[in-house]
């Protein structure tokens, strides 16, 4: 191995990072928030990446039917609680609270899809049709379980993971897709290239990263957030809506999955099934970090991202084997530094 | 057509006592599940088997094992037992394949095979197959490496069992030739990135790389190939043959040489090639029922199935009548004693010894022009 490989090899590595931090981030702060570990993290990465390409060529991506299937399923739950209670115009105003937004976005989708609208327009539908499935996710799989324990919770994000990745087969099908660069180009840097896309990568995950620091720490809604992650039943007892809470994380997580996947897309082929791994590196650098803290999330996903791209290099048979081993001993040091905390009841 | 194959199958599935005499064949393929992308093209074309051979009817009765070994095995256990099947042609993917065969040597039914399956002796001996045999398929591609000078390879190919059997075929078909084979590089199916590989790969500067891995996959060692610059040729494997590693790859592919079987270009392949005729007939066939440019080579396998058994069926009716043990033993011997069988993918001459019976015939090379396979002289 000479200079040049090494450093082809870090910027490999840290392109890679990139996209795990991001993922890491948005597990960490579902979990926060929600106790939920969110293992379909990165079907949203595939659903967006997924549904950029079928916009591309001008198709109407499957994921409209996933939105509107979940919002009908969301809409009759909130109907038939709201029902229970004799509220029948509560109960139909809920109805349509749910299922419109649902329907403008997917009948919006389906006139603009053939139109190919450009990048921009598609990275905006692509935004319009998986964000929202976040939050409605939450409601139709996990806030009927709000309350149950962290296994229950990881149980159903497991089954909402497989659901997911079935439906996707279903809705985009079993060939892979890959998307044209929102900037294309190349630089010379001293011995060698850098494409303009892994700029790109490197510039949104720092902005993101940023802006999610200026939201928890400047506005309302960020603070909310943290005082449910901190103590649950604290922040319910000055007025914060758990339930609330919950939709903004999962749609905070839906988002953030958009948008490693509107950077990713162009740089890798993306199939119905490659969330699960994508997401599973996000989840050891979570875990590295703690499930707690942020910058030592980040920081281990920079760290995964290289420890794959070197491992790939030397040993690419055993590069999974090496990366997700790096998690044990992170485990065992962790459980015999931390004090062990009961879970808040 | 769709709806005569499919009201065909429904009939094939009413009538729960076939006529005497009348030979039964039954099908299982996965059309669903993992290996759909296989079994799809297969269930297409058993309406495009011979539906008499030697003036007796053939009933065909299909069934889906979504992939999995304990269905396909209930399939055809279910339907020896209602239909005394006297040939059975199945599965699609390895594990139901090898599941399938113990079955057929268990009743002592003869099997053709959609998948290139390696087998024990117990099972071998009901087992005969449409597909060819990997070792086949890399014997083009290495020769293609001697007549152009190839002194140096290098491999990145999948870290599973497909890679792993074209790892061994290549070892063995490279012992005796000058061409060394390194570095080998694995990869998996959903890996975001093979940068690391392909640096060690082209840091090696070997003369061309070989890509073992199937479908659109495929196309990630070719991109990542040409944005390092790599300039040596790249041999592929049968499995990335389809439409859609060319539409990921795009420039990239360009240029890639892999073997195929002869009906994937059966209007390119010279006049004398014996699967020419009967390749563009089913191709013809194929995309009039299902729209152009959905041909695929698995489904010429189930064709090839149905063409073997229009050549041995009438030579077992000359020692016994169908539905009979007897005739099925000699249905067993005709199918391992097959002299010049044409089917789409070749010719067939089976033996004791070989029950694959390609030749050279049964592969051509062809490499990526402008998009679409060429076929290679």
């Amino acid at each position: 191995m000479d200079s040049t490989i090494a450093l082809f090899l870090i910027q490999d590595g840290v392109i890679n990072g990139a996209i795990y931090a991001l993922l890491a981030v948005a597990l960490v702060l579902v979990f926060a928030v929600t106790r939920v570990i969110l293992v379909p993290q990165g079907d949203f990465v595939t659903f967006g990446g997924l549904s950029l390409a079928a916009l591309e060529a001008g198709r109407t991506p499957g994921a409209i039917w996933l939105l509107v299937m979940l919002a009908a399923a969301a809409a009759v739950m909130d109907a038939f609680v709201a029902a229970r209670e004799g509220d029948v115009g509560k109960a139909v105003r809920l109805l349509l609270r749910n299922l419109l937004p649902a329907l403008l976005i997917a009948a919006a989708v389906h006139l603009l899809a053939p139109l190919r609208l450009g990048m921009a327009v598609n990275v905006l539908l692509v935004i319009a049709i998986t964000v929202p499935i976040g939050p409605y996710l939450y409601r139709v799989a996990f806030q009927p379980l709000a309350d149950a324990s962290v296994l229950v919770l990881l149980i159903a994000a497991v089954g909402v993971h497989l659901a997911l990745t079935a439906l996707g087969l279903v809705l985009f099908g079993a060939e892979g897709y890959r998307t044209a660069p929102v900037i294309s180009g190349s630089f010379e840097i001293g011995p060698f290239f850098v494409s303009a896309q892994s700029l790109l990568v490197l510039a949104a995950t720092l902005i993101l990263l940023a802006a999610l620091a200026l939201f928890f720490g400047r506005t309302l809604i960020g603070k909310a957030l943290r005082a449910s992650a901190i103590n649950r039943r604290g922040a319910r007892l000055v007025g914060i809506p758990t339930m609330l809470s919950g939709r903004i994380a999962f749609a905070m997580a839906a988002a953030i999955g958009v948008v490693s996947a509107v950077l990713i897309a162009p740089l890798t082929t993306l199939y119905y099934d490659s969330g699960f791994i994508i997401g599973l590196k996000g989840f050891v650098a979570a875990i590295i970090g703690g499930l707690a803290a942020y910058p030592p999330a980040v920081a281990a996903a920079m760290a995964v991202g290289l420890l794959e791209s070197f491992s790939s290099f030397w040993a690419s048979a055993f590069k999974e084997a090496i990366v997700f081993a790096a998690i044990v001993p992170v485990l065992l040091w962790r459980s015999l530094t931390t004090q062990h905390a009961d879970e808040e009841e | 057509m769709k709806h005569v194959g499919l009201a065909a199958s429904i009939a094939a599935l009413v009538v729960s006592t076939p006529a005497l005499a009348d030979v039964n064949v039954c099908i299982t393929v996965s059309a669903t599940g993992p290996a759909a992308s296989l079994g799809v093209p297969e269930q297409n074309t058993i309406p495009m088997l011979p539906k008499e051979v030697g003036g007796q009817a053939v009933n065909y009765t299909s069934f889906d094992d979504a992939t999995d070994p304990t269905a396909a095995v209930k399939n055809v256990r279910k339907c020896i037992e209602e239909q005394r099947a006297d040939l059975l042609i199945g599965s699609s993917a390895t594990p139901a394949t090898i599941a399938v065969a113990g079955v057929a040597a268990e009743t002592k039914t003869p099997l053709i095979t959609l998948a290139p399956v390696g087998l024990p002796e117990e099972s071998e001996e009901w087992t005969f197959r449409a597909p060819q045999a990997v070792d086949q398929m890399a014997s083009a591609i290495v020769d293609h490496m001697k007549a152009n000078g190839v002194k140096t390879l290098g491999f990145i190919g999948y870290a599973d069992g497909y890679g792993e059997l074209w790892l061994n075929v290549m070892n063995k078909a490279l012992e005796g030739t000058d061409i060394t084979m390194e570095p080998v590089e694995r990869f998996a199916r959903n890996d975001t990135s093979v940068t690391g590989q392909v640096l060690k790969l082209v840091s090696a500067r070997p003369d061309a790389v070989l890509v073992v891995a199937s479908g659109t996959p495929a196309a990630l060692p070719n991109l990542t190939l040409a944005e390092r610059g790599y300039q040596g040729q790249i041999y592929h494997t049968h499995g990335s043959a389809s439409l859609d590693f060319i539409r990921v790859a795009g420039d990239a592919a360009e240029g890639t040489i892999l073997p195929v079987g002869p009906v994937v270009v059966a209007d390119q392949l010279p006049d004398e090639h014996p699967s020419k005729e009967v390749g563009m007939e089913y191709t013809k066939a194929y995309e009039e029922a299902h729209g152009a440019g959905s041909l695929s080579s698995f489904g010429g396998h189930m064709f090839d199935a149905g063409q073997m058994m229009a050549a041995t069926v009438p030579v077992a009716m000359e020692k016994a009548e169908p539905g009979s043990e007897e005739f099925r033993a000699a249905l067993r011997d005709a199918l391992e004693n097959m002299n010049e069988v044409v089917g789409v993918h070749g010719v067939f001459n089976t033996s004791a010894d070989d029950h694959y019976g390609h030749d050279e015939r049964s592969r051509v090379l062809v490499t990526v022009e402008g998009g679409a396979w060429k076929y290679m002289e």
